[in-house]
């Protein structure tokens, strides 16, 4: 037999249907909704005298435009709450079970899936989100759609989709002090690009690959779409497992040792066939940060902004407006930058091993007194975590205040938005013009990254102390 | 329901010669709280497009007056980012009918497929070609041909081919939706939920 790939053996065995010249009809395990994407999907059924096929196998939060503060009070912005009310009234008629913000289940919708089990290797999973690569950590085929799609998964639990080509990306090596699995996704994003991964589904593979905790796996699966790639995954080991056993819908007694045993089997033939690979050594990753307005503008934190001479054209006129948004210039060390504000959270960096790295480091120093720091965890068990291993008393006597689950400041559509001009050191994953708030100027990095920031009110190397 | 149809376009372009647009520049997030689709082509572009006291931008190129038509032409990496259908919507919504890039990010590419916007990718020397043609003739009209499934200057001749997947020709050609097609799957699928 052929060596076939993970992502070949998980899809393959969900083909319901091959179009000829045309796309797989591919059958859907879990969908996740959340308010922005669903309401026009919901409606479009609606109008099809529909209701949804499968809600037991769907799962909704409202997670995008929540507030982060004062989750008891009716959401202030008449438009925000309309939308969270469309989605509770969705899934009361469709019978789907909804985590809202009274519920202890209640998060960003790509932290509970996996906190609650629900996400398992080898399933296929979708979200009108594009962070739904994260879920992809668990040995799963993840990514997100657009708003046409959920209606087709609603309608037929089915999504049209061609098959993307497959990617390898091995990091081999034991990583530095300090560098997280963030900075491996930002390194590689500056190397391969934010379009490097276009047309591709990417298994990350390698030594330093499986050192990481799952979260931190999470972290690095989140942000494969960051270089354009439709998902991101690692085929699932011990760790995996571990991570999974006992959470509230993962599989229990004898369905576990059934379900444990297919696991096992998930991962790439030896000899199995890439469209393309890369190859990174972990030693030469430092803790990494972006100058730029896209994610791949990024670099070591020892290094410098560079200088763009060797671009021309389109290239140099993008590079140059990217630089201008930011203010920042050519040839600068991005260390000693000023700092305004600092934001911990989002589907990339807002689960608890983030909170713990935080929180090391904070612990016994004191905020900058110039910097506003937001500190959102990503869902209520991970807001309940925090306060149970005494993470928020070294949080307050360090000088920040604990918020409430969201996606918050990630693109800033509640009111946690960066004022226009400001810096903000952010775990987040997308630094594009505006995303945190109109004319906010973005600089992506890891929690230690965040944390050395918002301490000296400068971007500095958490190596440093 | 069905999505319109596309047959051939004869067109004047909107030239947005800039790499890597995204899809929270082509509508940021703070537009997407409509639960109907409707509206969003006004906030097409929004920060750039207009200034902070919400008057219009008079840089930018939606508002020079010399440049209009169906066809947007953007930089290569087009519609990177999020996953929001609101970015293909507000293309459409603008009274766009086809966009033409060297590159397109793959969830915009579907987006803009699924409602009935065409996405034409031509090489970095065709992009170039319309970017310099519209630059020196902002009248310069192109001729986009889904059966034939060319783009052509209309100015110099020059046609060039793209490649479109032949399902979705096939639906844009003809008006026909996704969901129609798998619902008429519906046995299959069930078939093969208990196999």
């Amino acid at each position: 037999m052929e060596p076939k790939t993970l992502f070949d053996k998980i899809w393959d065995a969900h083909v319901v249907k091959q179009v000829k010249d045309g796309p797989d009809v591919l059958y859907i395990d879990r969908h996740f909704i959340h308010e922005v994407t669903s309401p026009v999907a919901f409606l479009g059924l609606k109008n099809r005298g529909m209701k949804v096929l499968r809600p037991q196998n769907t799962i909704a939060t409202p997670d995008h435009n929540v507030p982060t503060i004062e989750q008891h009070l009716p959401i202030k912005e008449e438009l925000s709450r309309l939308q969270v009310e469309a989605l509770k009234e969705n899934c009361a008629e469709n019978g789907i079970e909804l985590y809202g913000l009274d519920h202890k289940y209640h998060g960003i919708v790509h932290i509970i899936g996996p906190e609650l089990g629900i996400t398992q290797p080898g399933m296929t999973i979708v979200c009108g989100d594009s962070h739904t690569s994260t879920h992809g950590a668990f040995g799963s085929i993840a990514f997100g759609i657009g708003t046409s799609e959920v209606e087709m998964v609603f309608a037929s639990q089915c999504i049209l989709q061609p098959k993307p080509k497959k990617m390898r990306i091995s990091v081999e090596g034991e990583l530095g002090k300090d560098v997280t699995a963030k900075d491996i996704a930002l390194y590689v994003i500056a190397r391969i690009s934010t379009s490097g991964g276009t047309g591709h589904f990417v298994e990350f593979a390698g030594s330093a690959i499986r050192s990481l905790t799952m979260e931190g796996r999470m972290t690095l699966c989140n942000m494969s779409i960051e270089c354009g790639a439709r998902g991101g995954m690692i085929a699932p080991d011990e760790t995996t497992f571990a991570y999974i056993q006992g959470r509230e819908f993962a599989p229990k007694g004898s369905d576990w040792d059934q379900k444990l045993a297919q696991w096992k089997q998930l991962k790439s033939d030896d000899h199995a066939k890439f469209d393309s690979e890369f190859q990174f050594d972990a030693a030469n990753i430092e803790p990494m940060i972006t100058y730029g307005t896209n994610p791949g503008m990024g670099i070591g934190v020892s290094g410098t902004i560079p200088t763009g001479k060797n671009l021309t054209g389109s290239d140099l006129i993008t590079f140059t407006k990217s630089l201008e948004y930011m203010g920042l210039n050519p040839g600068d060390k991005i260390k000693g930058k000023k700092v305004d504000y600092v934001f911990i959270g989002s589907c990339t960096n807002g689960r608890i091993e983030d909170f713990r790295l935080f929180a090391n480091f904070v612990k016994g120093k004191q905020k900058a007194d110039s910097v506003t720091a937001w500190i959102v965890p990503g869902s209520k068990k991970v807001e309940q975590q925090i306060r149970e291993e005494g993470i928020v008393e070294i949080l307050e006597a360090a000088g920040f205040t604990l918020r409430q689950p969201g996606c918050s400041a990630c693109l800033a559509m509640n009111e946690d938005k960066i004022p226009e001009g400001k810096y903000a050191v952010s775990t987040s994953n997308r630094n594009f013009e505006g995303r945190q708030g109109p004319g906010a100027r973005t600089m992506l990095a890891s929690p230690l990254m965040v944390a050395a920031a918002a301490v000296t009110g400068v971007v500095s190397d958490p190596r440093d102390f | 329901m069905s999505i319109e149809k596309f047959q051939k376009l004869v067109s004047t372009v909107v030239p947005l010669p800039i790499e890597n647009v995204d899809t929270d520049q082509i509508i940021p997030a703070r537009f997407l709280k409509a639960v109907e689709r409707k509206g969003f082509g006004d906030n097409l572009f929004r920060d750039w497009r207009y200034k902070k006291d919400g008057t219009p931008n008079p840089d930018f190129v939606m508002n020079n007056p010399s440049f209009s038509g169906q066809i947007l032409v953007g930089g290569k990496n087009f519609g990177s980012g999020s996953s929001r259908e609101h970015a293909a919507w507000a293309i459409y919504d603008a009274g766009f009918r086809v966009v033409v890039s060297s590159f397109f990010a793959d969830i915009f590419k579907s987006n803009v497929l699924n409602c009935g916007l065409l996405p034409v990718q031509v090489s970095d020397d065709f992009l170039t070609d319309i970017f310099e043609t519209v630059e020196a003739d902002p009248r310069a009209q192109f001729e986009v041909d889904l059966e034939l499934q060319t783009i052509r200057n209309l100015k110099s001749g020059v046609s060039v081919k793209f490649d479109i997947n032949a399902y979705k020709k096939e639906c844009l050609l003809n008006g026909y939706d996704d969901i129609d097609f798998l619902l008429s799957l519906k046995e299959e699928i069930i078939a093969f939920e208990k196999a």
